[in-house]
C-alpha cells in the first residue's frame, strides 16, 4: 500500500510538470521543430534579448501586474478592514456581492468591462478609450476580491482585544492600525498579493477584450502566435519565466521553513 | 467629593436589543480596590468597557475627576486595562510589549529602557525581556500583561478577569501580588471577577451585579454578612435563604416559630426572606430543639463536613466540623444574631433551598470561558 502511494505520487508530479519540462526541453533544440530534439543550442536564448518587441511586451505585463497588485491589495486591505468591523447582516450582504464577480466566467466579466469603457469613453469624449488604463482598471477590478477573501480570515482570527488593548495604550486608531493590526494580518496581505500578482500576470480572457492597440500584454500577443508556428524565443521566455516564479516560492518557502525552525528551538 | 475619581450616573446599554446595564449609578474613590462581582452575563465586563473607553453608554454620563469623559477616546483616558487573556501583542517581545506605551509617547530611548527594566524587575520577570510572549506561562504573560499597563502611569487600573485562565494555586499567588502592587503603586484597581473568593479576599469594597443591574455595594463584610437580597446571599457563599414574617422590630418567625433577631425597619407582617449561613447553624439534640428532621446527605469538604437536613421539607445546608450519619435525627439552633433579615425580591424563592443540592452550581460559577459571553452580542463578528 504504502509502494502504491509512492507511485501514485510520483504518477501525479510527472503529470503536473511534464509539459513544462517538454517546453523547458524544447527552449534548448538547435531547430524550430517541436518533434524532434536535433540537438543542443543557446540561439534562442540569443534572440530573445534581440527581440524588443517580446521584451516590451513582457515588461508591459509586469508593469499592469505590479500596479494592480499593489492598488488591488491596498484597496482590499481597506475593505477587508471595514467589512469586519460591519455588522453581521451588512457583512454576509458585502460578502455576497464581493464573491459573485469571482463565480463570474470570465468572458463575461472581460465583455462587461468592455460595453462599461465604451460607454465612459463616449461619456468622457475620449477617442480610442482601449489601452493601458482599461486594462489596469480591468486587472484591478477581477484581482480585489481574491485580496479581501485573503485578508479576511486573518482579521477574523486575531484577538480582538489587540486593537483594544493599542488604544488602551495610547494609539490613535490609524497608529493602532499599522502598529498592530498590520503586522498581525501581514500573512493574508502577503498571500493576496501575490494571488493578486498571478491573477494578473497570466490573464487572457478577460485582458483581450480590453486592452488597446497602444498597450498590449504578453498572454494576448502570444495567443495570435499560436495560430503561425510558436518560434522557439517565445518557449524560452517561458522558461524564463517559470523559472523565475520557481526560484521566488521556493527562498520563500525556505524563509518560511527557517523561521518555524527556529520558532522550535525559542522554545 | 475630591477623592471620588470616577462616577457612573444612569448609565444604560443595550446590544441588539438586549439590556446589558440598567441605569446604574456608582462612584469610585481614588486609590481603591473595587471590584465587579456577578454571573457571565452581569453586565460587569460592560461597566468596565465604558470606564476603559471601548463602548459608549446609550445614555448616561461617566466623569473622571469630575470631569464628563463620555466623548473622550481611550487612548486619551488616564486609565489602562489588563484584558481578558491578556491580549499581548504576538509579534513583539516582552520588552517592546512592556514599552509600548512609552514608545507611543515618544519617550527617549534611555528612559524608555530604565523604566522597562525596573518594571519587568518589579513583576518578576529578569531574563525574559527578549522572549517571545508566545513562549511564555500563562502567570507569566498574566505579569506582562500587568507591567504593560502600569507603565503607563494610570489613575486607574482596569482588570477585566485577569486570573481567569490560571489555575488555582498560581491564582492565590497572583491574588496577593495583586493586592500588593495595588498598595504599591497606590492607583485605583477595579477588578472584574465572577468568583467570589477571589472578591471577598482582594477588594476594600464590592459591587455585586446581576442582570444589569447592581443588587449590592459594600465591603466584603458587608456583602456576606448583610446581604441585600436573595441573589447576593446565595451568590456570596453558602446560604439556607427561608420564608419569613416579620412579626415586629427584633422578631421574626420561621415555620410559624417566632426568633430574637437583630433586624429591624420591616412593616408589621412583612413577608420577608431570611438568610442563615451554614457555617452558623449549631447542631443538638432532637429533642432540644424546636427545629429538627433528618440528615440526608453528608459530604466531606476538608475542613469541614456539610451536611444537608430535611426540616420540615425544606433542606438546609449546615457545615460542621463534627461527623454526623446520614438519617440521623438532629435538631438546630438558631442564634439571634446569626439571622439575617432581608425584604422579599425579585429574587425570593429561586435561592437558598438545598433540595435539589449538587456540585453542578460550583462547577457553572468557575467557567471562566463564558465571562466573555456578555459581550458576544458585540463580538460575534465574521
Amino acid at each position: 500500500m504504502k509502494k502504491f502511494n509512492k507511485i501514485f505520487t510520483v504518477l501525479v508530479y510527472i503529470f503536473l510538470y511534464a509539459p513544462i519540462l517538454v517546453l523547458i526541453v524544447f527552449s534548448f533544440n538547435s531547430t524550430k521543430s517541436t518533434i524532434d530534439f536535433t540537438g543542443f543550442t543557446l540561439k534562442w536564448y540569443r534572440e530573445l534579448f534581440t527581440r524588443p518587441d517580446l521584451l516590451k511586451l513582457l515588461m508591459n505585463t509586469l508593469i499592469i501586474a505590479v500596479i494592480a497588485s499593489v492598488v488591488s491589495t491596498v484597496l482590499g486591505t481597506m475593505a477587508a478592514v471595514g467589512i469586519s468591523s460591519m455588522k453581521r447582516r451588512s457583512r454576509s450582504m458585502v460578502l455576497t456581492a464581493t464573491n459573485i464577480p469571482m463565480t463570474n466566467p470570465d468572458i463575461v466579466t472581460g465583455v462587461s468591462l468592455a460595453l462599461l469603457f465604451v460607454f465612459a469613453g463616449t461619456f468622457l469624449r475620449i477617442n480610442d478609450v482601449f489601452g493601458f488604463w482599461t486594462l489596469l482598471i480591468a486587472h484591478i477590478t477581477f484581482c480585489l476580491p481574491y485580496v479581501i477573501l485573503s485578508v479576511l480570515p486573518k482579521i477574523k482570527q486575531m484577538d480582538k482585544n489587540l486593537t483594544d488593548a493599542a488604544l488602551d495604550l495610547g494609539c490613535t486608531p490609524t497608529q493602532s492600525f499599522f502598529k498592530i493590526m498590520l503586522p498581525e494580518i501581514l500573512p493574508g496581505i502577503i498571500s493576496g498579493a501575490t494571488m493578486a500578482f498571478t491573477l494578473s500576470l497570466d490573464d487572457f480572457v478577460i485582458s483581450y477584450f480590453v486592452y488597446g492597440a497602444s498597450f498590449s500584454t504578453l498572454p494576448i500577443e502570444i495567443y495570435s502566435y499560436t495560430k503561425k508556428p510558436m518560434p522557439p524565443t517565445v518557449f524560452v521566455l517561458f522558461t524564463i519565466m517559470f523559472t523565475v516564479i520557481f526560484l521566488l516560492l521556493f527562498f520563500m518557502n525556505m524563509a518560511e521553513y527557517k523561521k518555524s525552525k527556529k520558532k522550535k528551538i525559542d522554545l | 467629593m475630591s477623592d471620588v475619581i470616577i462616577q457612573l450616573e444612569n448609565i444604560s446599554v443595550a446590544f441588539g436589543g438586549t439590556d446589558i446595564l440598567k441605569n446604574l449609578n456608582l462612584t469610585i474613590k481614588d486609590k481603591e480596590f473595587v471590584t465587579f462581582l456577578g454571573p457571565s452575563g452581569c453586565g460587569k465586563t460592560t461597566t468596565l468597557r465604558i470606564i476603559g473607553g471601548f463602548v459608549r453608554p446609550d445614555s448616561g454620563a461617566v466623569y473622571f475627576d469630575g470631569y464628563n469623559i463620555n466623548d473622550t477616546p481611550p487612548y486619551k483616558r488616564q486609565v489602562n486595562t489588563v484584558f481578558q487573556r491578556y491580549a499581548l501583542f504576538p509579534h513583539l517581545n516582552v520588552f517592546e510589549n512592556i514599552a509600548f506605551g512609552l514608545r507611543i509617547k515618544k519617550l527617549p530611548e534611555k528612559e524608555i529602557k530604565e523604566k522597562v527594566m525596573q518594571m519587568i524587575e518589579r513583576v518578576n520577570l529578569k531574563g525574559f525581556a527578549n522572549r517571545k510572549t508566545n513562549n511564555l506561562s500563562g502567570g507569566q504573560q498574566q505579569r506582562v500583561a500587568i507591567a504593560r499597563a502600569l507603565i503607563n502611569n494610570p489613575r486607574v487600573l482596569l482588570l477585566d478577569e485577569p486570573l481567569g485562565a490560571l489555575d488555582m494555586k498560581l491564582r492565590k499567588d497572583m491574588q496577593m501580588e495583586l493586592k500588593k502592587i495595588q498598595q504599591e503603586s497606590n492607583i485605583t484597581f477595579i477588578y472584574v471577577t465572577h468568583d467570589q473568593e477571589e472578591a471577598l479576599s482582594m477588594s476594600d469594597r464590592v459591587v455585586v451585579m446581576d442582570n444589569g443591574i447592581i443588587q449590592q455595594i459594600g465591603t466584603p463584610q458587608d456583602i456576606y454578612n448583610e446581604p441585600s437580597n436573595a441573589f447576593v446571599a446565595d451568590f456570596i457563599g453558602e446560604s439556607n435563604i427561608l420564608d419569613g414574617i416579620m412579626i415586629e422590630d427584633y422578631m421574626v418567625s420561621i415555620f410559624g416559630q417566632k426568633y430574637k433577631c437583630l433586624d429591624k425597619g420591616f412593616d408589621r407582617y412583612e413577608p420577608v426572606d431570611v438568610v442563615i449561613r451554614p457555617e452558623d447553624i449549631q447542631i443538638l439534640d432532637p429533642d432540644k430543639s424546636s427545629l429538627s428532621g433528618v440528615i440526608t446527605n453528608v459530604t466531606f469538604k476538608g475542613v469541614h463536613y456539610e451536611i444537608i437536613v430535611d426540616i420540615k421539607g425544606f433542606k438546609w445546608m449546615i457545615q460542621s466540623t463534627e461527623f454526623h450519619r446520614v438519617g440521623e435525627w438532629i435538631g438546630i439552633a438558631l442564634l439571634p444574631d446569626l439571622i439575617h433579615v432581608m425584604k422579599k425580591s425579585e429574587y425570593s424563592g429561586q435561592f437558598g433551598d438545598y433540595s435539589s443540592y449538587s456540585e453542578e452550581y460550583d462547577a457553572l460559577s468557575d467557567d471562566s470561558e463564558e465571562s466573555s459571553d456578555e459581550f458576544s452580542e458585540q463580538e460575534e463578528e465574521l
